[in-house]
């Protein structure tokens, strides 16, 4: 099966060892990846914050880039939910950008989406022995609907042990440009969150989405906690090779 | 008298970092909402069709919205019809002038009040103490805010901020008929507000209440509560005055079946409220004025996204799960509408000319949890990103956004961004300078990789 992998921006920029987890676990799975080189951001920072003109350009951007895949593959929630569910309330009903959005938008999924709803598996094949609590993500959860996924898959992970984390459906304060519009309040959700990831005793923590983990996971650094963020793309590409 | 919000000073952000420094407000707001919060999803829980409930709430209140100057009309001919006298009120000038003027007629220079966020909106008890009438609130928590010189926080409890020490101290000090050897045990403070609000229900001539609902076919007005206090301002005094907004309207009795339905599981979280009463024009000799609010609804009626807010049937399930209300507490938000249906609703009613109204729309993760509660299905966050492209930016995010969208519309600019940043990578500050050292006073900033997956996938893929 031919897949268009849509990187995001942050994981582009700031986590390319995601993107590449993404690439070897869906190659492993018998896909055939492709990285459609003019890709750029989903521009979700720009409609959320209020841009909606520099926005609906990325938009328009991405719906030219991935017209024509059978099934696009973005490692993060957030962005999946906004092509998704945000891109048709850009375009005006009729109108060729509306078109362009209807065709592509239903085409693009999340991982754990992808995998579970498309490839049909539950057990990719990972070995990750460590305790590992799952943090799902606003959009992932309320956006997506990804329910039990991500952590079905978790669970079939050998080695790995799932515990679960108190308080796991609150935001964790991230919000995008919240976290430095809002700080005071931002960081009083993360220093809660990071407070019931502790309770957990796990070693790492595991979440869909690259952007809440760069918040809470500097958090977590500030505070020296020694506990680690990983995208489930990693958990899952990981082997008894790469272990 | 209590304190008002209009022209409070500051911002969102301001206000609220002020907030969560406070760790009693933090924890009586924590214990509070997660109570109710928890008693809410037990009773909505045990609906098989809630889902089905909610649709038709927002249908309802949608057709009532889009035909509602018909049902106004309706509404007046029944309300008259059944002896009331119904005035019109533009705006919140116009609505205090009406009431006041009402209650000069009696001669009366005292009035008893039902809980009314419209009231609270249109700062009733001060233009009432403008000319000499005494406004008493006498919903427990209304009394708590009023006898403190307090505002409210909550839209359900008011009072949420206070823990019962507080309330304690403020009825000693303010409550001139509470026993001197009063305790903070719940029964002992409620059993003091018992005592003081009785004497002014047999006293007051003049009661003010607003509504709920009010039926376009029959003209009865509706308030749920749960005290019981309410029934005796609409009951026993000679005069009852209702301020009610125009969007308070509901088509017919087989309409409201939905909504008593909706309402009590949202707010208290209870099957049905203890108290609920229904009253239709002029009863059993009491005269009585319906004043129909407009005060901006109208302009929001007139916007496509914003108008969803006019569905809003004040039950607060909203704050109760909002993570941003828990921690700032209601008084950040400058408004009686706190919570995220105070960041849609408020700066869609008074504009975002103050920095304030300006930056409401901000005060969210958009986290989407509002959305997922509310009974009559507004979507938040739609409207808060919509407020947000026409609240006003500063010149310099304006200018940072409009780079970081040129550099992300072309992957070759990206590419080169993204270079520029790996050749800096070993050199970023631990504390970043600028409006960036929001994100540094708190967390570390991720490490920039050696290469962007970009790079590594045209070097290792595409030859």
């Amino acid at each position: 099966m031919q897949v268009a992998l849509f990187i995001t921006c942050v994981n582009d920029t700031l986590f390319p060892g995601t993107g590449k987890a993404v690439v070897s676990l869906l190659r492993r799975l018998g896909c055939d990846v492709d990285f459609p080189a003019a890709q750029t951001c989903c521009g979700q920072m720009h409609v959320n914050t209020g841009y909606r003109e520099e926005g609906v350009r990325l938009a328009r951007h991405f719906t030219e880039v991935f017209a024509g895949y059978d099934a696009v593959v973005a490692p993060s929630g957030s962005c999946a939910a906004m092509v998704r569910e945000q891109y048709p309330k850009l375009a005006k009903p009729g109108s060729r950008g509306a078109a362009a959005i209807a065709e592509v938008a239903p085409k693009v999924y999340e991982l754990s989406e992808f995998l579970i709803d498309v490839l049909k598996v539950e057990d990719v094949g990972a070995y990750f022995p460590h305790r590992v609590t799952y943090h799902p993500t606003c959009h992932s959860l309320r956006g997506l609907h990804l329910g039990d996924r991500p952590t079905r898959l978790l669970r079939n992970v050998r080695g790995l042990e799932l515990v679960p984390l108190p308080g796991s459906e609150e935001c964790c304060g991230f919000g995008g440009t919240f976290a430095v519009k809002n700080p005071a309040v931002s960081a009083a959700m993360g220093a809660d969150k990071t407070r019931n990831i502790l309770d957990t005793g796990a070693e790492v923590l595991c979440a869909a989405d690259n952007s809440c983990l760069m918040h809470i996971g500097g958090t977590l650094r500030r505070q020296k906690t020694g506990v680690r963020t990983m995208h489930l793309a990693e958990i899952l590409a990981s082997t008894e090779e790469t272990q | 008298m209590s304190a008002t919000f209009l022209g409070m000073p500051g911002n969102f952000p301001e206000n609220s970092a002020k907030a969560v420094q406070d760790s009693q407000l933090r924890f009586n707001l924590r214990k509070a909402t997660h109570t109710i919060r928890g008693k809410r999803a037990g009773v909505v829980g045990e609906l098989p069709d809630w889902q089905e409930l909610r649709a038709a709430g927002k249908a309802i209140k949608d057709h009532t919205l889009r035909n509602l100057d018909r049902y106004l009309l309706q509404l007046e001919e029944a309300v008259t019809g059944a002896g009331g006298t119904v005035h019109w009120a533009r705006d919140a000038a116009e609505a205090n002038r009406i009431v006041t003027d009402l209650v000069k007629a009696t001669g009366e220079t005292e009035v008893v009040k039902v809980k009314s966020m419209a009231t609270q909106e249109i700062e009733l008890n001060q233009a009432l103490a403008e000319h000499g009438i005494t406004a008493y609130e006498t919903d427990l928590a209304e009394l708590i805010v009023q006898l403190g010189d307090d505002f409210p926080s909550h839209i359900l409890v008011p009072a949420i901020h206070r823990n019962r020490s507080e309330i304690r101290e403020i009825f000693l000090d303010r409550m001139p008929d509470a026993p001197r050897d009063l305790t903070d045990d719940p029964p002992a403070l409620t059993e003091a507000a018992r005592l003081h609000l009785r004497e002014r229900f047999l006293r007051s001539k003049v009661a003010i209440s607003g509504a709920n609902f009010m039926v376009a076919e029959t003209g009865t007005l509706v308030v749920l509560e749960s005290e019981g206090n309410g029934r005796m301002c609409l009951s026993l005094p000679e005069t009852l005055i209702s301020v009610v907004g125009i969007e308070k309207l509901l088509p017919s009795w087989r309409d409201l079946e939905v909504f008593l339905q909706l309402l009590p599981r949202s707010s208290t979280g209870e099957r049905m409220n203890p108290y609920t009463s229904m009253w239709t024009g002029s009863v059993e000799g009491q005269d009585f004025h319906l004043v129909l609010l407009d005060n901006g609804r109208t302009d929001v009626l007139a916007d496509e996204v914003g108008r969803q807010a006019l569905r809003c049937i004040r039950c607060s399930a909203c704050l109760n799960v909002c993570p941003v209300y828990e921690r700032a507490g209601g008084h950040a938000y400058g408004s009686v509408y706190p919570g995220p249906i105070g960041a849609i609703l408020t700066p869609q009613l008074r504009g975002m000319s103050s920095e304030l109204d300006a930056s409401l729309p901000f005060a969210s993760s958009l986290c989407g949890a509002c959305y997922e509660v509310c009974p009559v299905a507004i979507d938040i966050p739609e409207v808060l990103v919509d407020l947000r492209a026409k609240a006003p930016h500063a010149a310099a995010e304006r200018a940072g956004m409009k780079v970081a969208g040129w550099i992300l519309n072309d992957h070759n600019r990206l590419a080169r961004a993204q270079r520029a940043a790996t050749r800096v990578r070993g050199f970023v500050p631990k504390r970043l300078p600028g409006p960036l050292s929001a994100w540094t006073d708190t967390r570390d900033v991720p490490e920039i990789p050696e290469e962007s997956f970009r790079d590594w996938w045209e070097r290792n893929e595409r030859a």
